[in-house]
């Protein structure tokens, strides 16, 4: 069902865990089937200088957020927010048809961890 | 790759004596059993001794049986058969919350097309309780189909007790007894039967073929129109092969019923309680001891997703099945954990297992050392799991 790539990443997910004192935290989940995905940035000079995630979700959902963190560690915010669900998807060889939502979550919880960033700093 | 198959519920292997008599009547003796040459007369003996072995296992004639291509068509056939047949006398059906999509989604296909529909709730075990069935029944209630035992959850239903309530009321009563046939003793007068569905593939018989027994005086429209076999019942040429197949998986059930059933029942108590003392908050579904299939175990393991664990198992050989969200095509949990009274989020970790005749003692023990190390890997990586710890 899923790629060689999905399995890899589902099996040694990159960047598990979490930052203390995160300069951006992103959570979305997904109403459709109840999945949670969390990500931790540490950004400095509006670079991502390391992030971290924690899923609870399928193997899609693990393996996209791996993925997208790997695909976002050491770019701009501005290139991190170009990244959409379809090229993380992409980048693990595609994922079964019903399986795209769980992608979704992947780009939207690093933009929401973006977003957070953003409105602390404009706040600060 | 040591490989483990605990799912016996979704199918069994056909058994090595099953299959060497099947291929008997594929390439030797493969005649038409309505032809009146030898070729048919050798193969509708055979097809006559495989219905009376059918029939012996629960207890009915053999004139009872019609042969099906499956669980689903036998389903089927019981509800828009008798459906069609007692309109004029009425259009209202009760069905248990549980039941299998072959027959909720039967049922439903019925309510659109105008018959008026009950759907029994069940307790947190999963099972159907008798005030249910007395209050929902009507004066125009024509049919009451109750699964004998969950398939999910193995919870065995009080069938005996709704058959006589229902014959009382003079409504028919069909039985989805997949999960039971060969398992456990299933008779249809004792259970007050009037249409009982049964499936080979689950008894280490061949997938494609199943038989509904009918009580001698009920009757049903058939679905399949044609040659008129099966007693007008169910027309096309009889799969000889696969309902002989069925006839000899029938036999053997016979022969093994009672000591298998005693066997996985201790290796089922050894998973069951091997998990919940090795693993922290972890839901047992279903109810313990004799109400639950001697196969069965249902778990919820909090904070992980069913199918992130159905392949982290798969990996290590160990097959199994889940109710989650993620592992149906629907994107809903399993309609029997939610009508059991489970929230999403506990439906979302489910895990079943289900026992077969060649598991071992040496299976149970593998996934009891490596359904913990899963567990906690996965929990590692759950925000859920982190959310409960800090607020603990
Ligand atoms: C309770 C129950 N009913 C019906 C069926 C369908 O049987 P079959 O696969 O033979 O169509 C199954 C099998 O999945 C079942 O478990
Ligand atoms: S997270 Fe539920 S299907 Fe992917």
């Amino acid at each position: 069902m899923y790629s060689q790539k999905v399995m890899e990443h589902f099996t040694n997910p990159r960047n598990v865990g979490e930052i203390p004192d995160a300069d951006g935290i992103g959570e979305v989940g997904n109403t459709q089937c109840g999945d949670v995905m969390r990500i931790y940035l540490d950004i400095e000079n509006d670079i991502i200088k390391d992030i971290k995630f924690k899923t609870f979700g399928c193997g899609a959902a693990v393996a996209t957020s791996s993925m997208v963190t790997e695909m976002v560690k050491g770019k701009t915010i501005a290139e991190a927010l170009e990244i959409s669900n379809q090229a993380v998807a992409e980048a693990l060889g595609g994922l079964p048809p019903q399986k795209m939502h769980c992608s979704n979550l992947a780009a939207d919880a690093v933009h929401a961890a973006i977003k957070d960033y953003l409105d602390k700093r404009n706040k600060g | 790759m040591r490989r483990v198959y605990l799912d016996h519920s979704a199918t069994t292997p056909v058994d090595r004596e099953v299959a060497d008599l099947m291929m008997v009547y594929f390439t030797e003796k493969y005649g038409n059993p309505s032809s009146i040459h030898s070729f048919g007369r050798e193969a509708r003996h055979a097809l006559e001794e495989a219905r009376s072995q059918v029939a012996g296992l629960l207890g009915a004639k053999p004139e009872e049986i019609t042969f099906t291509s499956g669980g689903t068509e036998a389903d089927n056939l019981a509800i828009l058969g008798l459906a069609e047949a007692r309109q004029e006398k009425g259009r209202h059906l009760i069905v248990s919350a549980i039941e299998h999509h072959a027959v909720l989604d039967t049922v439903k296909y019925l309510e659109k097309a105008g018959f008026a529909l009950t759907v029994l709730p069940v307790n947190s075990a999963g099972i159907v309780e008798l005030d249910e069935v007395i209050k929902s029944l009507r004066p125009d209630t024509i049919l009451v189909s109750v699964m004998h035992a969950n398939n999910e959850v193995g919870s065995i239903q009080p069938v005996a007790e709704i058959g006589r309530i229902v014959r009382e009321h003079g409504a028919a009563f069909h039985i989805d007894a997949v999960q039971t046939f060969g398992k456990i003793p299933v008779n249809v007068e004792e259970l007050k039967a009037d249409l009982l569905t049964i499936s080979a593939h689950k008894i280490y018989g061949p997938k494609g073929v199943g038989a509904l027994y009918v009580r001698k005086g009920v009757r049903i429209s058939p679905l399949m129109h044609g040659g008129g076999q099966e007693k007008k019942r169910r027309s096309g040429t009889e799969n000889t092969p696969a309902i002989i197949g069925f006839g000899k998986a029938c036999e053997l059930a016979v022969q093994r019923m009672t000591e298998e059933a005693e066997r996985v029942k201790k290796l089922r108590d050894t998973l069951l309680t091997g998990i919940v003392e090795s693993i922290k908050y972890v839901k047992v579904n279903g109810p313990q001891g004799d109400l639950r299939l001697p196969n069965n175990v249902n778990v919820s393991i909090e904070f992980v997703e069913g199918e992130s664990l159905l392949l982290s198992l798969d990996m290590l050989g160990i097959a199994a099945s889940s109710g989650s969200a993620c592992t149906s095509g629907s994107l809903d949990p399993s309609h029997v954990l939610l009508a059991m009274g489970l929230p999403h989020e506990i439906a979302h970790g489910s895990l079943r297992f289900t026992l077969g005749r060649q598991n071992t003692e040496e299976d149970v023990a593998y996934v009891l050392e490596h359904l913990p190390k899963i567990v906690e890997r996965l929990r590692k990586i759950s925000p859920l799991y982190d959310q409960f710890n800090k607020t603990k």
